[in-house]
Formats: structure tokens, sequence, C-alpha cells
């Protein structure tokens, strides 16, 4: 059970999309965006409907899917609508209700805001669900370091550890709470505060065994010649190929007539 | 010089304490003294807090000794630009195999050490195939740390050395934390490396049954070394083995209480089968 948990939520695939870079594919998600924050009208909304919906299609990811991924945000979503349905004015006046009043602008606001929402979630999960954590990591790393960030490279090192002990803690998580409810603990009833309190004997075991995890780890580390970033190089090669040049024409066509399209 | 220095590890009358802040010191190191040729497979035995693991520590400068010295290859742990080669030459795999994992992936942690080490891509891949097979867990490299068993996580551990092509192999109580099946596995991949690869071998463990396998078994008891000889001097000697707290293998305890009721048997019996043809001479 716990310890089949899947960190990130990567699809393994064969797509196109799979298969690009890991950089090609965090760029294009930033100029994307772009595109998108630049659609201000129908035309410019229904264009980028469409790209969207074609990127959904070569990722070969299920439907269902990427709907799980926006459920949860539907709160924040009808809110946002919400607000900008019933407090932006102008336009023609279409319903009214005591002192709630919805306009012509208001409700095109209100679609365009939904629609950008959902399709910032669509795409940034597409990345996570076409891509490992890893190669994610080292992608991220490469790109930082080509920005000139300078911790780049411990960044990624702390991404890349976190990753590799959340599986670990989860488990010892599961020990502790077997061992303390043996001795009587009670994590499921009472009030909220009750139930916060009754997680100290959880969380106490658990932080001081990650401190020592962390020694550990430093030690084996230092033993296997660890010195930083510099001078370390990589066995896993990230390398562009033809497929991610086109991958760069394509997001870059797309942003740029979505700015044309502006009005 | 006219120094002798076959030896790869020369540990010459080290002694170290460790400070804590109260100010009341523990000399865990006291004048200890040895030398270990390559090829060769040393087990060090003694309960806890007898300075096994410090002494381990001090072999790939982990620890400095406070007083004496420790040579690798000629090289002192003590000069800061030998720190590196010595870390690589001398690897280290410790007790928790949970702790000493890196990448979220087989192959990846195995490529740990020759990355840091600045070691080309290509040549990268290499090392790992060849450590992952030398341990037999070729089958494992795309799969992640935490799906291995214990046992399994120890052998990625010691690819991860081995891929830094060492010339000593340190395990810091590598079986401690596995089930006797996990223990057998490690110990079954330690001794190819040391009789085929002629990888030179320091083992700390407390497991008698281990430390037989060893071509020298070195005792320590309070920070000092008290005994050394080869499994069967040393083994032989039940009651001075068992005076230091430490558990003698299953055949020699029966070896010595049979002697001590009058079955008179050669002192170096160390296996069952060197028992029945002990007991049973006629074929």
């Amino acid at each position: 059970m716990l310890r089949d948990i899947t960190i990130g939520q990567y699809i393994p695939g064969e797509s196109a999309l799979h298969k690009l870079d890991p950089r090609t594919k965090l760029i294009a998600v930033v100029l994307y965006m772009v595109g998108l924050f630049m659609a201000n009208n129908w035309q410019g909304y229904l264009f980028v409907t469409l790209v969207t919906l074609g990127i959904l299609f070569l990722s070969q990811i299920p439907l269902l899917i990427i709907l799980r991924g926006i459920k949860p945000l539907m709160i924040i979503i009808t809110l946002t609508v919400g607000l900008h349905i019933f407090l932006t004015k102008g336009g023609v006046l279409l319903w009214e209700w005591g002192i709630f009043h919805i306009y012509e602008n208001g409700l095109r606001q209100g679609i365009f805001m939904a629609l950008r929402l959902v399709y910032l979630v669509v795409i940034t999960s597409l990345l996570t669900l076409t891509t490992t954590p890893i190669v994610l990591t080292d992608g991220l790393e490469r790109i930082l370091r080509a920005l000139f960030v300078p911790i780049a490279h411990e960044l990624a090192m702390i991404m890349t550890i976190a990753i590799r002990f959340i599986p670990t803690l989860i488990e010892e998580t599961d020990k502790i709470m077997k061992a303390q409810m043996a001795r009587g603990a009670d994590f499921d009833t009472g009030g909220l505060l009750q139930r916060a309190k009754s997680l100290i004997p959880l969380l106490v075991p658990l932080f001081l065994n990650s401190f020592r995890r962390a020694d550990d780890l430093a030690l084996a580390m230092e033993a296997r010649c660890y010195r930083g970033g510099e001078k370390r190089t990589r066995m896993r090669q990230l390398a562009m190929g033809g497929r991610d040049i086109l991958a760069f024409v394509t997001i870059g066509l797309f942003m740029l007539i979505s700015i044309l399209m502006r009005s | 010089m006219m120094d002798r220095t076959n030896e790869i590890v020369n540990v010459n009358k080290v002694e170290h304490w460790y400070m804590n802040v109260q100010g009341d010191n523990k000399q865990a190191l006291k004048t200890v003294d040895l030398k270990i040729r390559p090829g060769e497979f040393v087990a060090v035995i003694g309960h806890n807090g007898s300075g096994k693991s410090t002494l381990a520590k001090h072999l790939n400068a982990i620890l400095l000794p406070d007083d004496g010295a420790v040579r690798i290859n000629g090289m002192d742990t003590r000069k800061p630009e030998h720190l590196w080669e010595i870390r690589r030459q001398v690897g280290m795999v410790f007790q928790n195999p949970d702790n000493q994992l890196i990448a979220t992936l087989v192959e990846d942690d195995v490529a740990f050490g020759p990355e840091n080490l600045g070691i080309e891509p290509v040549q990268i891949c290499h090392l790992v195939n060849e450590a992952l097979a030398s341990v037999g867990m070729n089958d494992f490299r795309k799969k992640a740390p935490h799906l291995l068993s214990g046992g399994q996580k120890q052998r990625v551990a010691i690819a991860g050395i081995i891929a830094m092509k060492p010339n000593v192999l340190v395990l810091d109580e590598p079986t401690a934390m596995l089930d006797p099946a996990g223990r057998k596995e490690v110990l079954r991949t330690v001794l190819k490396l040391n009789r085929e690869d002629q990888l030179t071998v320091v083992l700390i463990t407390h497991f008698m049954e281990e430390a037989i396998l060893a071509d020298r078994v070195v005792v320590m008891e309070e920070g000092r070394i008290v005994m050394e000889g080869t499994p069967r001097q040393i083994f032989a000697q039940v009651e001075k083995i068992k005076s230091l707290g430490l558990d003698v293998p299953p055949m020699m305890e029966l070896r010595h209480r049979l002697a001590l009721e009058g079955v008179d048997l050669p002192e170096d019996i160390l296996t069952v089968e060197e028992m029945v043809v002990a007991l049973c001479p006629s074929d």
C-alpha cells in the first residue's frame, strides 16, 4: 500500500510530449503562459483553446486524468468566476435579482477567467504527467545553470533527495503510527485541537529520525567524494533534437499569433 | 626511504579522542596499529563502543587521528590535498541501507560517486554497468531504491562504491539491520569481490559467523586492538573471546564444551563440515 505510492504524477508513455527534452517542456510552458495571458477576446480564446486541445491530443494522456487534476481547483475557479461575473460592470444588463446584477462584460470576463485558470492547470499538469520527477529536476538544474542562478545544483540536489526520501518517510510515519497506536495513542477521535495534539507523539520521533537520517546521508555523500556542483559531471546527458526545435517553433508561433490577435 | 610500503592501509599508533560540550573527553582509540595488505580480507570485531567504527572512519579521512598517522597507499589522511584521492580509493558502506542511497533510481545512485569525480558521461555508463553486474543488481537498475529489500539496497550501496574503482572496501556493520537472507546476500557479494576481484576488504561486524570468513580477525576492546590472527587462531581461544563479551562461532563453542567433557578434538574447527569430519574420521 504505502510502499506503492508514486512520486509526482508521471504517467508512462511514448507520446511526442513524453519524448521532448525536459528543458524544452519547461520553457514551452512559460511561453504558453505568455500566450494564454495575452488572449483578451473571443477569437483569442478560441485560438488558445484549439492549441491547448491539440497539445492534449499529442500527449495521449486520458482526458479523465486531466479532469481529475482540475477537480480540486473547482472552488477557486468558481470563486474567481463568481467575483468577475457579479462585480464587473459594463455592457448590456443581462440579469438582475435584488442587489445582484450580471452585465455582459462581467459574464465575458468570468468565462475568460475560468478558461484561463483551467488551461493553466491543464498545461502545467501535462508537464508533470509526461515527465518523470528525476528528468524534470535535471532539466530545471540545467536551465537554472544556464541562467547563472548560483545555487542551481544545490536546488536540484535538494529536490532529488526530497523525492528519494518521501516514500522512506511515509513508510516510517506508518511504522511510528502503528507503534504509538500499540501504546494506546488515538489519532482519529476528538476535536481538531485534540487531534492536532495527538500528532505530537508522531511528529517528534519522525523529526528526530529525519535529523539522524540527514546526518547519515551527509556522511555517506562525503564518503563518496561529494563536494558540491563544481567539477561534477552527469551520467544522464540531455540532448535536444529536431523534435525540440519543432516544439519551440510551434509554441513561439502560438505566442506570436496570440499577441497579434489581442484587441 | 627503505620503507616496505606494500601495505595498502597503514594505521600507525593512532589515538583518537571524542570531545563533547561538557568537556569530558573520551578516548576512542588508544595506540592502534594495523597494517593491511592488498587483497586481504580483514574482519574487525568487538562489542559496542570498542572503537571499531571509529577506526573504520579513520580509513577514509572522515575522522583524523589526534596522534599517530593513517596512510593509504602512502598518503597521509591528514594532508588535505590527498583527501579526495583517499576517499576514492577507500570506499565505505554504512550500516543503514536507507540512509546512504541518494538518488531516486538505482543506476543514478551508482553513478553518484563517479559523477562527483568528474568522469566523462560515457565512461560513467561503463562503470555503472560493471559495478551493477559485479553485485548482481543489473536487473534492478531502473528501480526506485525504496522498492528494494534491505540486502538489495546494501548491494546497490556496494555497487555505488565499486563504480569509483576503489582499492579498499570498508564496510561498517553492513548487515546489522538486515534479515538473515539479506545478510547472506551481502556477504556473498563481499566475498566474491574479495576472492574474484582481489578487492581489499575491511569488514566491521559483530557477527562471528561473518568474521570467520576473513583472512584475518582483529578484536578490539576499549579502543585497543587486543587480539589479532586468523579466524582459527582467534576463535580457538574460546575463554578469552567470551571474557571480551563476544560470541564464539557455534562449532567452536561445541568443540570447547566437548573438550571440557574430555572429548579431544583439533583446536581449529570452524565449520559444521569440519566438525563432522573430526567426530567421524572414517571417511
